[in-house]
Order: structure tokens, then C-alpha cells, then sequence
């Protein structure tokens, strides 16, 4: 469904502040498959993740979904795959905009946007029914703007909007780190429970070891623009946050503990 | 008064569009000023050669988009600056307004326009005429009103809101940003070109400061109705309009000239801008509402723009 080819990238070429953010990265996610993300900061797990949503372009490599290289298309144009979710609670969704109207925005996805009714009768009720799966009571608060949600609230919703809409990509950029605990379980059980309903192609970048070795069907780890770890289903679930550090230990036999990775 | 009445709903027409660039875009345009002479002189000119008042004031909105959609492909796919892209193009539109006339004012007198019918039914300056006035505003209103509630509308007021979370979703905030620059200048254009049919001439220096008034329009109408739904921000807007050309009447009748209006403009804009954000004034208006908003809500309340 997602094939990343030989994508490299460095940063500042030529200068002091050089930096290779990847270094010739191959991955590849069947069809359903939910892989999560880990590794210290600078890995260059967000650098992935912006350059299959085309906020980014890479020096070599390309960037295929669903048998169709994107690699050169804009970010926009290239949405009708990708649903994305964002670190910040207040980056998915139009603040001044009503809780419909903003499953209208995700609804329609990709297509042409003409001069229709944004929300109709009928897309009314596809909203309802979809946002009571969230369990937040939103379905009773349609008119309400969303600026008036609280972190969670929206977060949730953005969740939502990135996914009921079935793309074929789901990409999730530590979209539990700014919540607080409580907060973070919720949308990491409804990532859980969407996911698997639609049955969607996703990439989670996270912090938390923790969150990566619950969620998913399979694990990456990266350093310094590497893939250095990659764990099946099976592995990873006999993994432990400890075993995960050990890991990380052997291969670059480096010094780290839990903290250094979580920063 | 009556006419104050009157030039401030046709100018209300200015102040829609102005509200869609500032409001709903959240992006300053000063293209208003050129763009708002270059409807009044093609429709000026094109009265003055025969054509339909109909069909110049069209024109004049056409050629308020192609202004509005030079500052958006400045901005857009040129990388200028709002602000410095809106001046660039209203710069130039003066040398273009003098081309469009071949001279620095074009005279109605005679012609037939969309008021002289009024004029030579005796209805102008009456409630009549403020009724027919009022009555074109609400339906230019409810077309805006109409629009932002369509997809497209809908994609537009998010390119305002959140540009990042709608290109997630597939819109070209480019595009959309152009459109919208467009249509907003086509609305300046159409109201220059009433504007020029009421008075009956078009001249090349009439479009300086309609900026402020548009953003006084806005800003003043902001102050006023809540913001809470689009239709009543709309409406707010033409309402803002009127208030501000009474203002304006009222400082005329106390004694100021008409040299001062361009003052009394940005006063009024400064005034309408920093009233709100005085804790006395916050005291007063809450004393007003029956239903006072959340205090958590506050901070959101700012943010609200449409």
C-alpha cells in the first residue's frame, strides 16, 4: 500500500550545520498494516512522515502509494490518500467553524468542491452516526465551534475527520503527546479502535515506548536517519519497554536510558 | 441624513467584500483602493459609450476580480508579502483607472444609470429609495451568507481558519486565497461603479482611503452584533456601513470640513479597534448581555472570525 524507496535527505548541504535526516530509508506497509514509529529526537521519523504527506521533499528516493508515485505531488494534491492527524490538538480542525461543518471540510476529501451545500440533511446524519462512535456526546453539539472543545475534544474529532473517510494512508504524528495522561488513553483507544474498523494503512510517529509496543501491528525503530529495529507482530509482543532499550543499546551500543529517548 | 443613509449601503456592497478578505481570508488587502475607482471608471466609460447600467455595473465587478486576482497570484505563486502584494496592484491600478478614463474624471451627467431612473421618479433621498437600497444589501448578504456555506465557501473560510489542516484535506489554499480575492474585489468594483452612478462621475482620486472605510465598516459592525453566526456577521457589516457614513454626517454637521473625512476615518477605525479592549467598555457590554459567555470561553471568543 506504502512503498518508500532509498529516501534520502540532508539538511543544510555544505554547511556547518549539515545534517543527514535520512539516510537511504527503505519501508514498505502492506495492505492494513499499522506500523509504529520510535526513536530519539533527530532519528528522522518525522522527516518519513513529512515527506510521505508532502510537506517535504527528499534529495533521492521516491514515494509510492497504492502503486501511484507521489513523490513530486503537493501535499494537496496528494490528501485524497492521506489523512493525517497533528501533534497539536488545535492543528486539525477550523476553530471557528461548527463541529459539522468540519466533518463537511473532511468529508469531502480530495474531491471538487463546488458550489453544493457544505452540510445537507443527509450528510448530517452520516455525521451523527460517525461521531457517536467517539463517545463524547459530539453528535448532540453539531452547531457548536469547534474552538470551544477542549484539547482532547478536538483531538478526537481530528481523528475522526482524518479517518472516516477511509484513506488509504493514515499518518499520526505523536498525536497523544500533548494531551494529558487520561486524555492521551482516549485517543490512543479510539486510534486503536478506528484503525481497526477501517481496516487502515497507518504510520505512527510516537515518544511514548510504551504506546508504540501496545498499538499496532508492527515496529520500527530509527536512529540518525536509520532504520535500525523492525519487529513483526510476534516479536513485538513479547517486547517489553526495557527490552526495547536493550535493543536500542546492542545495535548502536550507545548509552541511553528512557529519558534520553523520550525527550 | 437620508443620503448618508444611502451612500452607506452602497457602500455597504464595498464593505461585504472587504469583510471576505479581512474576516474570512484573514488577509489585509489594500488592492480596495484602486480596485473600487477601477469599477467606477469602467463603469463610467462604459455608460458613457452606450452601454446598459446593467450590464457596466457587471463589467465593473469583472474588472474588480481581475484586480483582486492580480494581488492573489502576487501573493500566492509570487511569495510577496499581503500587504506589499494589495499595494503593488493598487499603485498600479491608478495609472490603469487614468488609462481606462484617458482622463481624471468622467462625468454622468445625462446618462442613463441604474439611478437616474430613481432620481427621475423623485424617489432618491427618500425611505423609498433606502428601502430599494437596503433591500439590494440583503440580497448581496444573502449571497455571501449563501456562498460561505457551500463547499467551496466552506474550504475558503478554512483556508482563513487553519491553512495547514485544510490542504490535509486536498484544498489548494492558493487557489483558494485568489478566489477570494476576486470575488471580494469584484463586490469593491460593483460599488465603486454605484458609487460613481449616484454621484454621477467617476474620478481617478475616489478610491483613496475606502480601505478604512471598509474596515471601519467591518470592524465598527464587529463591535456591535455578535460574530457568532455568518449571516449576523454579514449583516453586521452592512449595518457597520451605515453607522460609520452617519458618523461622518454627524462630524460634518458639527463642523468639520470635508477635507477632515480621512481623519475622522482612521479616529473612528482606531477607536472601533481599541473601545473593545478597554476593561470599562468590557464592564458595560457585559452588563448588556443577558446570557454572559463562559469565562473559559474568552480566549476563543478572540479567535472567532467568522
Amino acid at each position: 500500500m506504502l512503498e518508500i524507496k532509498n529516501l534520502s535527505r540532508t539538511f543544510f548541504p555544505g554547511t556547518v550545520n549539515e545534517r543527514k535526516a535520512l539516510r537511504n530509508i527503505n519501508l514498505t506497509l502492506g495492505n492494513g498494516e499499522f506500523v509504529t514509529v520510535i526513536g530519539s529526537n533527530g532519528a528522522g521519523k518525522s522527516t518519513v512522515l513529512n515527506m510521505v504527506a508532502g510537506k517535504l521533499q527528499p534529495d533521492a528516493g521516491t514515494v509510492t502509494i497504492d502503486g501511484k508515485n507521489v513523490t513530486k505531488l503537493a501535499d494537496f494534491r496528494r490528501a485524497k490518500y492521506i489523512g493525517r492527524v497533528f501533534q497539536d490538538p488545535m492543528a486539525g480542525t477550523a476553530p471557528t467553524m461548527s463541529i459539522e461543518e468540519n466533518m463537511a471540510l473532511a468529508y469531502a476529501r480530495g474531491r471538487f468542491r463546488g458550489l453544493g451545500a457544505g452540510v445537507g440533511a443527509k450528510r448530517r446524519e452520516l455525521f451523527v452516526e460517525e461521531l457517536k462512535s467517539l463517545e463524547l456526546g459530539l453528535e448532540n453539539r453539531l452547531k457548536t465551534k469547534v474552538g470551544l472543545l477542549s484539547g482532547g475534544q478536538r483531538q478526537a474529532l481530528s481523528l475522526l475527520m482524518a479517518t472516516f473517510s477511509e484513506p488509504k494512508i493514515l499518518l499520526l504524528d505523536e498525536h497523544t503527546a500533548a494531551l494529558d495522561p487520561q486524555r492521551a488513553a482516549l485517543v490512543s483507544r479510539l486510534t486503536n479502535q478506528i484503525v481497526e474498523r477501517h481496516q487502515l494503512t497507518t504510520l505512527m510517529v510516537t515518544h511514548n515506548m510504551e504506546q508504540a509496543l501496545q498499538l499496532g501491528t508492527r515496529l520500527i525503530m530509527m536512529h540518525d536517519g536509520q532504520i535500525i529495529l523492525d519487529l513483526d507482530s510476534e516479536q513485538k509482543q513479547q517486547m517489553t519497554v526495557k527490552d526495547l532499550l536493550g535493543e536500542f543499546e546492542k545495535i548502536k551500543g550507545a548509552q541511553l536510558d528512557d529519558r534520553t529517548m523520550l525527550q | 441624513m437620508i443620503t448618508a443613509v444611502e451612500l452607506g449601503l452602497i457602500y455597504a456592497i464595498m464593505a461585504l467584500g472587504v469583510y471576505l478578505t479581512f474576516r474570512i481570508l484573514d488577509f489585509p488587502d489594500l488592492t480596495v483602493d484602486g480596485s473600487f475607482t477601477t469599477g467606477a471608471a469602467v463603469a463610467a466609460v462604459s455608460i458613457v459609450n452606450g452601454v446598459n447600467p446593467w450590464l457596466a455595473t457587471l463589467l465593473a465587478f469583472l474588472a474588480g476580480m481581475a484586480a483582486g486576482a492580480v494581488t492573489g497570484l502576487l501573493h500566492t505563486k509570487g511569495k510577496i508579502d499581503g500587504l506589499l502584494a494589495g499595494i503593488l496592484t493598487m499603485i498600479a491600478l491608478y495609472s490603469i483607472n487614468l488609462r481606462i478614463m484617458g482622463k481624471a474624471n468622467t462625468p454622468l451627467l445625462g446618462e442613463e444609470t441604474l439611478i437616474s431612473p430613481m432620481r427621475a421618479a423623485g424617489i432618491l433621498g427618500s425611505w423609498t429609495s433606502i428601502g430599494i437600497f437596503f433591500l439590494v444589501s440583503l440580497v448581496l448578504v444573502a449571497a455571501v451568507v449563501w456562498f460561505l456555506h457551500t463547499e467551496m465557501g466552506m474550504a475558503m473560510r478554512a483556508t482563513g481558519d487553519n491553512q495547514e489542516m485544510i490542504r490535509s484535506f486536498g484544498v489548494s489554499t492558493d487557489n483558494q486565497k485568489i478566489l477570494g480575492l476576486a470575488l471580494s474585489n469584484g463586490l469593491v468594483g460593483a460599488s465603486g461603479a454605484v458609487v460613481a452612478q449616484y454621484q454621477g462621475f467617476a474620478d481617478v482620486g475616489m478610491g483613496i482611503g475606502v480601505i478604512l472605510i471598509g474596515l471601519a465598516s467591518v470592524i465598527v459592525g464587529q463591535a456591535i452584533l455578535t460574530q457568532r453566526y455568518i449571516w449576523l456577521a454579514a449583516l453586521a457589516v452592512v449595518i457597520g456601513a451605515v453607522l460609520y457614513r452617519l458618523v461622518i454626517q454627524l462630524a460634518l454637521v458639527a463642523g468639520l470640513e470635508v477635507n477632515d473625512m480621512k481623519l475622522i476615518s482612521a479616529v473612528l477605525v482606531v477607536i472601533a479597534l481599541l473601545l473593545p479592549k478597554w476593561k470599562g467598555f468590557q464592564k458595560i457590554v457585559k452588563s448588556f448581555k443577558r446570557t454572559p459567555a463562559p469565562v473559559t470561553d474568552s480566549k476563543e471568543e478572540v479567535r472567532t472570525n467568522a
